[in-house]
């Protein structure tokens, strides 16, 4: 079977999830099969070179992929699958792969299966998992006919498996049709340093919806303190402005591998799960005791948060 | 410019969900819904665009349940127009699409900005498809439009919390996922005048001839892979269990 990746990178740097997605392909495609990589940019041709997984790149080069705006880029990846489906496309469920799965899909007419944790291809018949309900109900779907492109969460596969070295055959590609844009890129704009680096940190007390109100932060401040650790939040909290970006765990926030992440009120979406599921002691604390967070933690307790954290930051 | 919102009622994921005997769709006969939190932001985006920069905020949704209470609850926030969209509609991404872009492609419109994705979107996000069907460009995971020159300066998220700036030059569809600020909070009072004083629009969904591309097989709750150790007691129990392991952890 023929399986294409789409290599997303930025400032010069593939992402993690595009070795995770070559890994996956690799074992998609099996004996006799092929791995093809969808390389974009102005530029980036060097970036092959890490693509060693593959057995072949395409590579597009133009000004307008320099950076990612996302109508360039949704007809340059289109343009680069015209004539070589059938196959399946497998792209991250990413900021960028947000744009591209549903934009390609719908230009190619190929069936798009969003939120996956995995796909099959057994005797050409193609099958995927999908995440949905904020990750509380799985759906495996059946696709009619023999393409399809894949949106697949972060994490699912091993980055591992999609490393190798040495360069594959480039071959190069001219687009159409990118000089005359309604997008334009200006500028790509870099976090402001906040006023502690929750990466750097051991013990992270993470706060989400279920903390309920700004003033009710102090309680995980107290109990982090307790712990010489940091508290941080999932997205909702910074939303709401209760804590800055730079405080916020997830896949549009920070990733964070903490020794021990203590969850309060965090349902465990899949992009929250993303930035935090490689901490290496996980405690969550959540009334619902169906929340999702619970499978992806070591303890759990499925209590009142307003009931557990004072009595603990006491026992400390 | 005149924007329009989409808006789409989800089950409340706060609720038990229960899988239909079918075992190919949730249980819906208990299920209770809940406006998209995206599409909340949605509509915030566009109302700060309408009072800084003029133009009028058009809500539609497709009609389901709860789907008056939504667009009343959009006009009492200060949606100009709010329409329902009625007739058969599929239950997926592509069809939602399909209608969306029927209904809005005879409207005066400029832009739309809709939620970048819900929790139920299996076959791909409704805004990036429904672009594709207006034959316009589309940004996803946005969380700023402003006018800028004769276009729009809008802000996308990337990981890690770096974004970039684009500049569009309208038309287009912008998926939200976070307005400038908290989306207002309208009380029930309020909803209750608008459903006096608003005139809900009906428009009919046309021809929606378009499929997912493929088919649900089963629903399932996720196989629990050991998943946590639950800690029970009293308040003091748990925190005096939770005090130890933290202790041999750190
Ligand atoms: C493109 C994109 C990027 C995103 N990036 C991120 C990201 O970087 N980080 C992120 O976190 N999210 C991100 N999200 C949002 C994500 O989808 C979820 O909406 C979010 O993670 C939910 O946050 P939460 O768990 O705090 O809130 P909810 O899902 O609302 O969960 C609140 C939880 O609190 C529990 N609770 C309520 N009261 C109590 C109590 N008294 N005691 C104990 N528990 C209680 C509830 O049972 C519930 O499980 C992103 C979404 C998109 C579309
Ligand atoms: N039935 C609908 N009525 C109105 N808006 C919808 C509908 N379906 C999808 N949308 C919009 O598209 C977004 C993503 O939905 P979906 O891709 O269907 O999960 C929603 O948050 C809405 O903004």
């Amino acid at each position: 079977m023929k399986v294409f990746v789409v290599a997303e990178h930025m400032k010069g740097q593939l992402a993690e999830t595009t070795f995770e997605l070559l890994g996956k392909a690799r074992a998609l495609a099996g004996d006799g099969g092929e791995v093809i990589a969808l390389l974009g940019g102005h530029g980036h041709k060097d970036l092959a070179a890490q693509l060693g997984a593959a057995d072949k790149v395409i590579y597009a080069d133009h000004p307008a992929l320099e950076q990612f705006n996302p109508q360039a880029w949704c007809k340059a990846v289109t343009q680069m699958l015209q004539g070589r489906l059938p196959g399946l496309v497998l792209v991250s469920y990413s900021s960028q792969g947000m744009d591209l799965a549903s934009g390609v899909g719908t230009a190619l007419d190929v069936p798009v299966l969003a939120y996956a944790t995995d796909v099959q291809a057994d005797g050409g018949r193609i099958t995927v998992t999908s995440q949905l309900y904020g990750g509380k109900i799985m759906a495996e779907s059946a696709v009619n006919g023999d393409s399809a492109i894949v949106a697949m969460l972060a994490g699912v596969a091993p980055a591992d498996a999609g490393r190798a070295e040495g360069s594959p055959a480039v071959e190069e590609v001219s687009l159409e049709g990118l000089d005359a844009l309604q997008v334009t890129f200006k500028e790509l704009v870099e976090p402001e340093g906040g006023d502690v680096d929750i990466t750097k940190a051991d013990v992270i007390v993470s706060v989400g919806r279920g903390i309920q109100s700004e003033e009710n932060i102090e309680m995980a401040e107290a109990l982090a303190q307790k712990l010489g650790g940091v508290v941080a939040a999932s997205r909702p909290i910074v939303d709401a402005k209760w804590l800055p970006k730079s405080r916020q765990v997830g896949k549009s926030g920070l990733k964070v591998k903490p020794k021990l992440y203590i969850a309060l009120g965090i349902s465990g979406a899949p992009e929250h799960i993303e930035g935090m599921k490689d901490s290496e002691t996980i405690i969550a604390i959540n009334s619902d005791p169906k929340a999702p967070i619970f499978e992806y933690a070591h303890y759990g307790v499925a209590e009142d948060l307003f009931d557990v954290v004072p009595a603990l930051t006491e026992k400390l | 410019m005149n924007i329009v919102v989409p808006i789409k009622q989800v089950p409340d994921l706060v609720e038990e969900l229960e899988i239909a005997a079918s075992g190919k769709d949730l249980d819906r006969e208990w299920l209770k819904y809940k406006i998209n939190e995206f599409d909340d932001h949605a509509l915030e985006e566009a109302l700060c665009f309408k009072e800084a920069h003029g133009g009028q905020v058009i809500a539609v949704a497709i009609d389901g349940e709860d789907v008056d209470k939504a667009l009343y609850t959009a006009a009492a926030k200060g949606a100009d127009r709010v329409i329902k969209i009625t007739g058969e509609v599929a239950d997926n991404s592509h069809a939602h699409a399909r209608a969306l872009a029927n209904v809005i492609g005879q409207l005066d419109w400029n832009m739309v900005f809709i939620g970048v994705q819900a929790v139920d979107e299996r076959d791909g996000q409704t805004g990036v498809i429904l672009a594709h069907y207006l034959g316009v460009p589309h940004i996803s995971v946005v969380t700023e439009v402003q006018q800028s020159g004769g276009g729009v300066e809008v802000v996308k998220e990337f990981g890690g919390g770096i974004v970039a700036k684009l500049e569009v030059q309208p038309p287009a569809v912008f998926g939200i996922q976070a307005a400038r600020q908290t989306p207002r909070y309208v009380p029930v009072a309020k909803v209750r005048r608008a459903m006096r004083g608003t005139e809900l629009e009906e428009m009919d969904a046309g021809s929606v001839d378009v499929t997912a591309g493929s088919e649900v097989v089963r629903l399932f709750k996720p196989e629990s892979k050991g998943g946590a150790e639950m800690i029970e007691g009293s308040p003091e129990e748990v925190a005096a269990k939770l005090a130890e392991i933290i202790k041999s952890k750190l």
